[in-house]
């Protein structure tokens, strides 16, 4: 399903001429991806040479855990646009519908655009079939619809979790293809950061409260020590009902509030 | 896999944003401002220029960065707002532009319109919404946002006196109307003194349930 025929009825382009299948009435022929050369906000030379590419927002920790009670969802929420820092409040967690999430690491307006397309897929399955689409197809759908733009520049980093019969779902979906199945996934620049916490803490048999806090603390950990990770931590947690937005911490309080614990 | 030519040489001509763009949001109004300095490289090409677009009674859009771009856009959504009154006889919220927009500017993902876009204007409640985006289209809803050649040096000064941020022992008293645009004023006159692309003079557009009232104010003209 391709961004034309999303785009194409909703299209600002007006003409009748056949559009190309990116539908972008373009004459050039798209073959690989475009670098947009601008000046960065901070160079003072006016003239400086086409060096930069336009900034996106880019940067990101996020992270997912499978778990006897469900799947712990955390994200921090800093958007960056070079060394800019663009926003810290960013809603790195989207909501699909009311039992699937997914996360946005990468480039945001990609994120958001498809996971938002999968969400109307997801519905249009739902209403087609008069049942709730599984985990593992919801995720192969994204995986589907970015592969067809594989190449062209795409950069998304996704994971898709749920509830569904088979018991709590996670699934790593990328924009180079990949699609794996898995029970812990850490995505972003602080990625790293945060699996050596992550890794350490995990066990199968935490309790709700206990998973929480180790999402919120690799988070923390990965806002720490990543420049390009910070803001405040969302949790959500995945339920067999459903999920529930657990909690929004402050990186700034988490600092005083560990500072403060007993080593 | 060649790069087309044509297509370098277009992108070549793009400039970096060289205005500024402002919004925020209040209890019951919101405030979109810029300066109507127009320039390109080192020649200013007019002092008239605003770049605020009123789109609906309750909605006003700022865009900064390629003004060829930023024209096209604003005909390109007026027509769309055209299309939906018609086709469902009411006008559309603040809301649902964002969305829309965040669609259009997606569309042309891989050869975006060099815009950087903030949306002002009143929610269904109407509470003040602003919704800032960037060239492709991720978009959020914020209480206030700086864009444009300025953006980095107005964003903090709007963090720490409308966010609060960084201040210990500080009472969180709403904004008020008159504060904020006393406030986006100073904040524009701040600006002009540091950021040779702003000046000339500033146009504030400041949307209430009773309508977009417009301000304009005289900057420095150097």
């Amino acid at each position: 399903m391709a961004l034309a025929s999303v785009l194409g009825r909703e299209s600002a382009f007006f003409n009748n001429n056949k559009q190309s299948s990116l539908g972008v009435n373009l004459d050039l022929h798209v073959s690989e991806p475009q670098d947009f050369f601008v000046r960065n906000a901070a160079s003072a030379d006016v003239f400086s040479g086409p060096e930069e590419k336009i900034e996106f927002l880019h940067g990101t920790t996020t992270l997912a855990f499978k778990f006897q009670h469900g799947v712990i969802v955390a994200v921090d929420s800093r958007a960056t646009a070079g060394s800019y820092i663009a926003s810290q409040t960013v809603k790195k967690v989207i909501e699909i519908n009311p039992y699937l999430l997914g996360t946005m690491a990468g480039g945001a307006a990609d994120c958001s655009f498809w996971e938002r397309l999968l969400a109307r897929q997801c519905r249009i399955y739902e209403l087609r079939n008069k049942e709730r689409i599984s985990v593992a197809a919801a995720s192969k759908l994204l995986a589907n619809m970015v592969y067809q733009y594989k190449g062209m520049g795409l950069s998304m980093g996704t994971m898709v979790c749920g509830w569904d019969k088979r018991g709590p779902g996670l699934y790593y979906v990328d924009s180079e293809g990949n699609r794996v199945c898995g029970d812990s996934f850490s995505v972003g620049s602080g990625s790293v950061y945060a699996y050596g916490v992550l890794d350490r803490g995990r066990r199968e048999d935490l309790s709700v409260e206990e998973a929480c806090e180790l999402g919120r603390r690799a988070i923390y950990q990965a806002t720490y020590r990543d420049a390009y990770s910070g803001g405040v931590v969302n949790l959500y947690h995945v339920k067999s009902d459903g999920w529930v937005c657990v909690s929004q911490d402050d990186v700034a309080d988490l600092h005083r509030k560990y500072l403060d614990e007993p080593k | 896999m060649n790069k087309d030519s044509h297509s370098e040489t277009c992108l070549l001509q793009f400039r970096y944003p060289i205005f500024t763009v402002l919004a925020l949001a209040g209890d019951d109004f919101a405030i979109v401002a810029s300066d109507t300095r127009l320039s390109e490289g080192y020649s200013i090409h007019s002092r008239e220029s605003p770049k605020c677009y009123k789109l609906t009674d309750t909605t006003v859009i700022g865009c900064s960065g390629f003004h060829g771009d930023c024209l096209t856009l604003t005909k390109i959504i007026d027509a769309r707002l055209k299309m939906y009154k018609h086709a469902n006889n009411k006008t559309m919220t603040s809301g649902a532009i964002a969305a829309m927009l965040s669609t259009i500017l997606y569309s042309r993902r891989f050869f975006p319109y060099y815009v950087y876009n903030i949306i002002g204007g009143l929610d269904e409640e109407g509470k003040g919404a602003v919704y800032s985006f960037d060239p492709v289209g991720s978009y959020q809803r914020d209480q206030y946002k700086a864009g444009g050649s300025a953006s980095a040096m107005l964003q903090p000064l709007l963090d720490n006196q409308i966010g609060f941020k960084n201040m210990e022992n500080v009472q969180q008293v709403p904004l008020t109307k008159e504060k904020a645009i006393q406030l986006v004023k100073d904040v524009f006159i701040s600006a002009a003194e540091r950021d040779v692309y702003t000046g000339d003079a500033l146009k504030i557009c400041i949307v209430t349930k009773d309508g977009i009232t417009e301000e304009t104010i005289p900057l420095r003209k150097d």
